[in-house]
């Protein structure tokens, strides 16, 4: 498959964290001078996502992600983002970074399968990026990074044809391929039904360079235009009025990566009933392996060129949690579908210790300590204000 | 599932189709171009049909009412590194004596016995001088007498001779006429030759070729492309019939390379064109979910080619993959979907 896919989907995805842990982080927000010294703030929500980003476009680490490479795992991509969501003060238990998973999969699932035109997957990486440099318009230096990529993009996926992009389209479909885990904000909008299945509509403005359908043009030897018949197609649709922008600044058009969260709209997913079909599951999931060697060696590469500033000194880490109450994330981690497990990485089990001391000792520096709840866990007390689910 | 049908705006006309018993696959299509082949054995009493779910494809036989009897699974024969190869397309081939399974991949083409039981023939594709950022793959089958052919992502297209029986297949040629990846082929026999296939061949750019065949394939005609890729193509009595990315449906004079009909006929990519030749049927497919049946024929006064619509179908939420005629005279057709484990089956009422 196309061997040009790993920057989208890794910046697409990234940005889909963002979005849910900025808007998480808002849900739990207490203003600065009333908050306890256990309590998330405005400073601590921007410091997150601040680290987060900065991490993200590390330069050394961009230029691993766009060499041309095979798709790796889900697994092996899931393991990237355990890392890239600790970059920070905030850590996240098993069953929240996996609900943070599925979000984020399932919302570029989703961009991707409504692209009107496979070149259009480009338009919803800038919009992400557009709204990553919103989070961090303070930041002078991790704002030019952020535009750094863009012109890498632009410099990459600006040359390449529309064959090309239909591959790409195809090779990310292939990454998606059977998961149908249910999002509480795609049901209740109707973007997604209760199968887990989305909803293509047949209406709407076509693809920018389509003609509506429904007209049939017949030509002479010479070329000229004799008759014309019309025909009723089924759908819907209107002509493209714009097309969007693949400019550093510019309308995009296209709303497909833009935040859809907000902080009054608290995001659920559903696993019962996600994954009918065991047979059809690829091996990855269900076996128990340690990771295939190569996958090694990438991700050893990748996290190698991420530089994590570890917490310092007495300030320990504090936890987010994606579920309404620390029960219902425990009840979450014991009841997840083996199907739909991601599996975490045992370095222990790997052969080649020796090969990956390096990614042994990034490895080691993603355990969370798990904190004493009382001293620790921000937002307990505010549980009781969150919106029931 | 409800009947498609049903639901959404829709021909106020007759309706000809009603949704038929769907097949299970145990693996879910991928969402490649042509991804449905469909093998009709009628003395047998039986349909074979084949789908690509990724790095394995699905082979199975059906009775007529799509009672599911006999299935296999076809992996790619090498698999290396990250992840398992990909299979782009799964195709059988009717050739004068027999019929092989064809399996192209991102590793190189393997051929089997009809029912995929044993195979006959690997042929490993060469990478060489691609730059790295390049995928490697087969993709485009079709048989054209007793050859098969076979493009690649070079825009090469191989030329097999296969003998009558047995695996002593040989690559006999090697076309140039494409410079971007092949994304399907096409043939027919020839009109009023024996023994003689016509050919075309179609690419990522848009552009195609017009073959014929023979112990050396001859370039009869070139058709430019527009920057959109033709992902399938198909040929009847000397009209070829390209679906494009941009939805559009064009037919053509093979002998000439007209363009005589232009149909904006679907809001997305095709994905999938087919032709029942009994009747000059031609069925389209795309990823917005529609899948439209054309009656294709020539004006009796000056053999011009006209073009009808008799039927528009809406696989609701669906990303159509594939989609075939089940039987010469286009009665009745079957479909597959990305991300869908069923194979549709739509028969005339």
């Amino acid at each position: 498959m196309s061997v040009r896919t790993l920057p989208l989907l890794f910046l697409n995805l990234g940005g889909e964290m963002l979005y849910i842990l900025d808007q998480r982080l808002r849900a739990q927000n207490i203003p600065g001078d009333k908050a306890r010294k256990d309590e998330w703030t405005e400073v601590d929500r921007k410091r997150v996502l601040n680290d987060i980003i900065m991490t993200m476009f590390n330069r050394k680490f961009m230029e691993e992600l766009f060499k041309p490479q095979e798709l790796y795992s889900k697994k092996a991509l899931r393991t990237i983002y355990d890392r890239l969501a600790h970059a920070s003060i905030m850590r996240l238990n098993q069953a929240s970074m996996d609900k943070l998973y599925d979000l984020m999969t399932m919302a570029f699932k989703y961009q991707v399968l409504l692209c009107p035109r496979p070149k259009d997957v480009l338009l919803v990486t800038f919009n992400h990026l557009d709204a990553i440099k919103g989070f961090i318009q303070d930041s002078p230096t991790i704002l030019h990074q952020v535009d750094e990529t863009f012109r890498q993009l632009t410099e990459v996926y600006g040359a390449i044809s529309a064959g090309e992009f239909q591959l790409i389209r195809q090779t990310l479909l292939l990454f998606f391929q059977d998961l149908h885990i249910r999002v509480s904000i795609f049901l209740k909008d109707r973007v997604q039904n209760s199968n887990g299945r989305f909803v293509l509509p047949v209406s709407g403005p076509v693809p920018w360079g389509t003609e509506v359908p429904g007209l049939i043009r017949m030509f002479n030897s010479k070329g000229e235009e004799v008759k014309k018949i019309e025909f009723k197609h089924g759908g819907n649709y209107v002509t493209a009025h714009k097309e969007g922008s693949f400019e550093l600044y510019g309308d995009r058009v296209l709303k497909l990566g833009t935040n859809m969260y907000s902080v009054s709209r608290p995001v659920e997913t559903h696993m019962s009933g996600a994954s009918k079909n065991l047979a059809s599951r690829t091996q990855e999931s269900i076996a128990p392996n340690p990771l295939a060697k190569e996958e090694l060696n990438f991700l050893a590469r990748l996290m190698g060129g991420m530089e994590i500033k570890k917490p310092s000194g007495p300030e320990p880490g504090f936890r987010l949690n994606l579920f309404t109450t620390d029960e219902e994330e425990e009840h979450a981690a014991l009841s997840r579908p083996e199907e739909l497990s991601y599996e975490v990485i045992n370095i222990q089990a790997t052969q080649d210790q020796q090969q990956n001391e390096e990614l042994a000792r990034i490895m080691g520096e993603l355990q969370i300590t798990e904190q004493p709840r009382q001293s620790t866990t921000k937002g307990d007390d505010l549980l009781a204000m969150m919106d029931e689910l | 599932m409800v009947a498609a049908d049903s639901e959404g705006p829709k021909d106020p006309g007759i309706r000809m189709f009603r949704r038929e018993r769907s097949i299970p696959l145990q693996g879910s299509a991928a969402a490649l171009c042509n991804n449905l082949s469909v093998l009709q054995l009628p003395a047998r009493n039986l349909t074979l049909f084949g789908v690509v779910h990724g790095p394995s494809a699905q082979v199975l036989s059906a009775a007529p009412d799509g009672v599911p009897l006999a299935q296999r699974q076809l992996h790619v024969k090498e698999g290396a590194g990250v992840s398992a190869p990909h299979i782009t397309q799964v195709h059988w081939c009717v050739l004068p004596f027999r019929v092989l399974l064809v399996l192209t991949s991102h590793r190189g083409i393997q051929m089997y016995e009809s029912d995929g039981s044993i195979m006959v023939y690997w042929h490993a594709l060469d990478s060489g001088d691609a730059p790295s950022v390049q995928a490697v793959f087969a993709r485009g089958i079709a048989a054209s007498g007793h050859f098969i052919c076979v493009g690649t992502w070079s825009g090469r297209v191989l030329v097999f001779d296969i003998p009558a029986k047995g695996p002593n297949i040989v690559l006999s040629e090697e076309l140039a006429g494409h410079q971007t990846p092949i994304t399907d082929i096409a043939t027919e026999p020839a009109q009023g030759q024996d023994g003689v296939a016509d050919m075309v061949t179609a690419d990522d750019s848009g552009s195609l070729c017009v073959w014929r065949s023979g112990p050396e394939f001859t370039l009869l005609t070139r058709i430019p492309g527009f920057g959109v890729p033709c992902s399938s193509v198909q040929l009847w009595q000397g009209i070829v019939a390209a679906g494009y990315g941009n939805g559009q449906v064009h037919l053509y004079e093979a002998t000439t390379g007209t363009l005589n009909i232009q149909i904006n006929a679907h809001a997305r990519a095709i994905c999938a064109l087919n032709l029942a030749p009994e009747v000059g049927k031609l069925l389209s497919a795309a990823e917005d979910t529609f899948v439209h049946i054309w009656k294709l024929s020539r004006s009796p006064q000056n053999g011009c080619i006209e073009v009808e619509h008799c039927h528009s179908e809406c696989v609701s939420d669906t990303q159509v993959c594939g989609a075939q005629f089940c039987d010469p005279s286009g009665s009745s057709f079957a479909v597959t979907g990305y991300d869908l484990t069923e194979i549709l089956r739509f028969g005339s009422v």
